[in-house]
């Protein structure tokens, strides 16, 4: 068993209160794609930051090549030829991407910088590993997928044998993923070892050799991806089986419940508009999914239509009403309900307890206050029904504090009291962000039964799979603009990424202020 | 049997926690005290070793009359009453002006304003001393308002103009001074409310000393009052979602710049009620100065920070506060003034960890619960831990002010 290039054996590790690694060993031979699969809080970002020397572990040993070492930091680990992509891109944005490379390595000749060698090493890199990119361009104006090729680079440019790539596809589009993998394969075959930390069980069956699979912080197992199925890997995974999503086609109406006339948002980042000149309608009954890469304008759509952010121009008509001057109070009780984006920034009061969280959107109204007085009693009786009815897990039910709820419970609490709110309109954005897949199907369920029970929804989701499973009809925004209005069940995750990327607009959006 | 009928019944844990809640806070409150007060012995200590003759009698001659002195007569349980009440009612004004997330450092601008339109609502205008407070009320109010008004208008930053705000109140009350003959008795100080106007001078209660006026019992009101807005109403519902996190504040409708004004304004009134209260006492003139901004507004922090914000709390710890400065006066003549200053202070100063103390306790709690509640946990412990530091580390820059 000697050809094993990194062991973690019986690997535990403890925070407070918490086992987020308990006896987990991973085995990653020399010249493989090693995938880690697990949900959210499974543990594998910890078992990462432990190789990485950034934690310290309680218990167990780490191997290179079959003999022990100590990794007390990140420069121990780049020492060993260990490197990471990290999820969230460490590079400095106004940068060149060649500065971002050598950062923290500079080849120096008498204190002074030596750029062109590292220049011809950098390129002669990108061209062995097919890994192209314009070492001269600044890392703001350059794409995400090309961002990652970058921490690509950097890795390759230390000279790491060992490469960790942290959840690399959530931020890139369909055509950038294939690009990825066909990158990692290149890379196995230069002689590379490269561990693939994913949820995402149809990228893990293409590109992997083998999976090692953790759940609540323990070692489920590992198992060969040429012997083992996607369903398998879900039910190691998540512990059983999981069904799919069963949706009754959508019961046309003709009701429009939100009208969005050429709307435009001003941007807080660049002097152009966020969203420029949006138009469409949601009707009843219907899931409206808006769909585009980060920072294309959809947060800040949702901002103007929820009355978070002032727009500049255009009108919004809720219910037959124009609710384009009101207040956000006035448009939640005209009929909208907002899942936010960031349940921590916006949808809780972190410090407030369940039941206050539950009536944030109730408390002002009589039967919850009298005179001026809030009613506690009734605001516990409303919220143990929701937290019943919803199944939200807490440990002191409604006097627990949001913050010390799990994000999955936590989300379920903003749902209820949205939900609870009766709206025709439900406005939910990135619904399942960061939740584990029990949670994000039960919160696919609760949007459907929203719709069958004829309100509208507008989702605006960042994951195309959530778009093509749960969506009645797709607008996807580019640049702050919508491209194309399309049929989930006539259209392909491919051609949803081309208009995501602005490769390709629908005609009838090519002229100024179209309608959808 | 407590568990019989429902298996989501968590009682036996729920009452642990739910007790414990509180307990840490006055916990911590109380180890804070004990912490501070062991400081100023030791402080005691060392500037006894580095004197030229040191005498290891004095640290505690100065730390038993500092401790007993605040019990030791009647006279002066009365004098911490008094001394007592406008630091309540500064406490009050920066522990509800925290609540909303506002650092409100002008509460000495707002005091020093309310204090003087009290004096020329006493003498100029010959109003009974209910009207004259009514009126401090008032003049404390507006000077909140106006860095209310800038930080939800303009998001700048209250801090700044609260402290600007302090100045300006001094040369403001100064110049009134000067162009109001009628005010003073000398060029330096306002003229004796016993002769100006008596009905002015806020009721005693008959007790011997003729200074123990009610002026305690309506802070002791106000702060009621606080805490009664702050926990059973929609406004102090408000009040608190908008301190905690503004923007889930805006995005439930609530309107938090009108909050942040009402709160500023209601803040700079309880500060300038306490001016109010100290000078329609009768017993000491308003003295002018240019160069120092008066201590009390600042005594107010590490009331309000003492007592978590918590407005029944900020009752005890200005008494408090006011025991340590009555028994500060009784060190003389073996300690400078300034050195009682500089031993209170360090009280006060460790005293104002309370929130590390109360962090360090719930971190031991969870690790001794640890299992029962950890497991939901999971992905949320790191957030919350940096959170934590966080909050631990924003409301301590207010010490800076913590000054005697």
């Amino acid at each position: 068993m000697g050809d094993y290039i990194i062991e973690m054996n019986h690997i535990r590790k403890e925070f407070p209160g918490v086992v987020a690694n308990d006896d987990i060993t991973l085995q990653l031979k020399k010249g493989e794609i090693h995938a880690l699969l697990g949900e959210n809080g499974a543990g594998k970002s910890t078992l990462m930051s432990v190789l990485f020397g950034l934690y310290r572990p309680e218990k167990g040993e780490i191997r290179k090549d079959g003999e022990v070492v100590n990794i007390q930091n990140p420069n121990d680990a780049n020492d060993l030829g260990i490197g990471m992509v990290h999820q969230h891109f460490k590079l400095v944005e106004v940068f060149t991407v060649l500065e971002n490379i050598i950062l923290g390595a500079e080849p120096t000749k008498y204190g002074f910088l030596t750029t062109k060698e590292t220049r011809e090493k950098v390129l002669e890199l990108s061209k062995k590993f097919n890994l192209m990119v314009d070492v001269d361009a600044k890392i703001e104006d350059i794409s995400v997928g090309m961002q990652q090729r970058v921490e690509i680079l950097k890795m390759l440019y230390r000279e790491n044998e060992i490469l960790i790539f942290d959840e690399p596809t959530a931020v890139l589009t369909p055509q950038e993923i294939d690009e990825l993998m066909k990158i990692m394969k290149n890379l196995i075959k230069e002689g590379k070892s490269i561990l693939f930390i994913s949820h995402k069980l149809n990228e893990i069956m293409e590109v992997s050799d083998r999976v090692t699979v953790l759940r609540k912080g323990k070692y489920i197992g590992t198992v060969d991806v040429d012997k083992t199925s996607i369903d398998q890997l879900s039910e190691m995974m998540v512990g059983r089986k999981i069904d799919s999503i069963k949706k009754n086609p959508a019961k046309k109406t003709d009701e429009v419940i939100l009208e969005v006339n050429n709307l435009i948002v001003p941007s807080k980042l660049h002097k152009n508009n966020a969203v420029n000149n949006v138009s469409f309608q949601t009707r009843a009954g219907e899931i409206l999914c808006v769909a585009g890469i980060e920072g294309n304008g959809q947060s800040e759509l949702v901002y103007g239509i929820t009355g978070l952010e002032k727009i500049s121009s255009g009108s919004i008509i809720l219910n037959g009403k124009d609710i384009t001057k009101m207040s956000i109070r006035d448009r939640n009780l005209t009929g909208m309900s907002h899942i936010p984006e960031d349940r921590h920034k916006y949808g809780l009061v972190l410090d407030f307890n369940l039941g206050q969280n539950l009536a944030l959107k109730k408390y002002f109204q009589e039967g919850f206050q009298h005179n001026g007085f809030i009613d506690f009693g009734k605001i516990k009786e409303h919220s143990e029904i929701l937290i019943d009815l919803y199944d939200i897990r807490s440990g002191k039910r409604s006097a627990t504090i949001a913050r010390s709820m799990s994000g999955g419970n936590q989300q379920k609490a903003i749902i209820a009291r949205e939900i609870d709110c009766g709206a025709k309109l439900l406005v939910a954005v990135q619904p399942t962000r960061g939740l584990d897949v029990g949670a994000i199907e039960n919160i696919h369920k609760t949007l459907i039964k929203q719709r069958d029970q004829g309100k509208a929804v507008l989702l605006v989701s960042l994951e195309l799979d959530e778009v093509m499973d749960i969506s009645d009809r797709i607008l996807v925004m580019y640049n702050g603009k919508i491209v194309a209005e399309l049929d989930p069940k006539k259209t392909t995750p491919q051609e949803i990424g081309l208009y995501m990327v602005g490769a390709k607009v629908q005609d009838r959006f090519k002229t100024v202020g179209g309608e959808a | 049997m407590l568990g019989l009928k429902s298996k989501k019944d968590t009682s036996p844990q729920k009452t642990i926690t739910e007790i414990s809640e509180l307990k840490v806070t006055v916990i911590s409150s109380v180890v804070s005290i004990i912490v501070g007060l062991l400081f100023g012995l030791v402080f005691l200590f060392i500037i006894e070793v580095i004197k030229e003759t040191p005498d290891m009698t004095n640290p505690f001659y100065g730390f038993s009359n500092l401790m007993v002195e605040g019990f030791s007569s009647i006279r002066s349980i009365i004098k911490v009453l008094y001394k007592a009440a406008p630091l309540l009612m500064v406490g009050l004004a920066v522990g509800f002006a925290f609540k909303a997330g506002l650092f409100n450092i002008g509460a000495t601008g707002q005091y020093t304003v309310g204090a003087f339109f009290a004096l020329i609502a006493a003498i100029l205008w010959q109003f009974p001393w209910w009207a004259a407070l009514i009126v401090a009320m008032i003049a404390g109010g507006l000077w909140g308002l106006v860095p209310g008004i800038f930080k939800a208008v303009f998001n700048i930053n209250e801090v700044i103009t609260t402290i600007m705000l302090n100045w300006t109140a001094l040369f403001f009350v100064n110049l009134l001074f000067y162009n109001n003959p009628g005010i003073y008795e000398s060029r330096e100080r306002t003229m004796n409310l016993a002769v100006a106007n008596p009905s002015a001078i806020l009721p005693d209660l008959g007790v011997s000393d003729s200074y123990f006026n009610i002026g305690i019992f309506i802070a002791i009101l106000f702060a009621v009052v606080i805490f009664i807005v702050l926990e059973r109403t929609t406004f102090g519902f408000e009040i608190k979602a908008c301190g905690n996190n503004k923007n889930a504040s805006v995005y439930a409708g609530i309107k938090a710049k009108r909050t942040i004004v009402y709160t500023m304004l209601i803040s700079g009134a309880l500060a300038g009620v306490g001016g109010g209260i100290q000078y329609l006492s009768g017993t000491v003139p308003y003295t002018v100065t240019s160069t120092t901004l008066l201590p009390m507004g600042f005594n107010g922090i590490p009331v309000a920070l003492l007592a978590f914000s918590n407005p029944l709390g900020i009752i005890i710890t200005s008494l408090f506060i006011s025991y340590l400065q009555v028994g500060g006066e009784a060190m003389q003549p073996v300690y400078s003034p300034e050195m009682v200053n500089i031993i209170t202070s360090v009280i006060i100063y460790f005293s104002a960890f309370a929130l590390i103390v109360s962090q360090l306790i719930k971190k031991y709690m969870k690790k001794r619960l640890g299992g029962d509640e950890a497991t939901e946990e999971t992905d949320v412990v790191l957030d919350v831990a940096s959170e934590e530091v966080n909050k631990i580390s924003t409301p301590k820059t207010p010490e800076e002010g913590g000054e005697k």
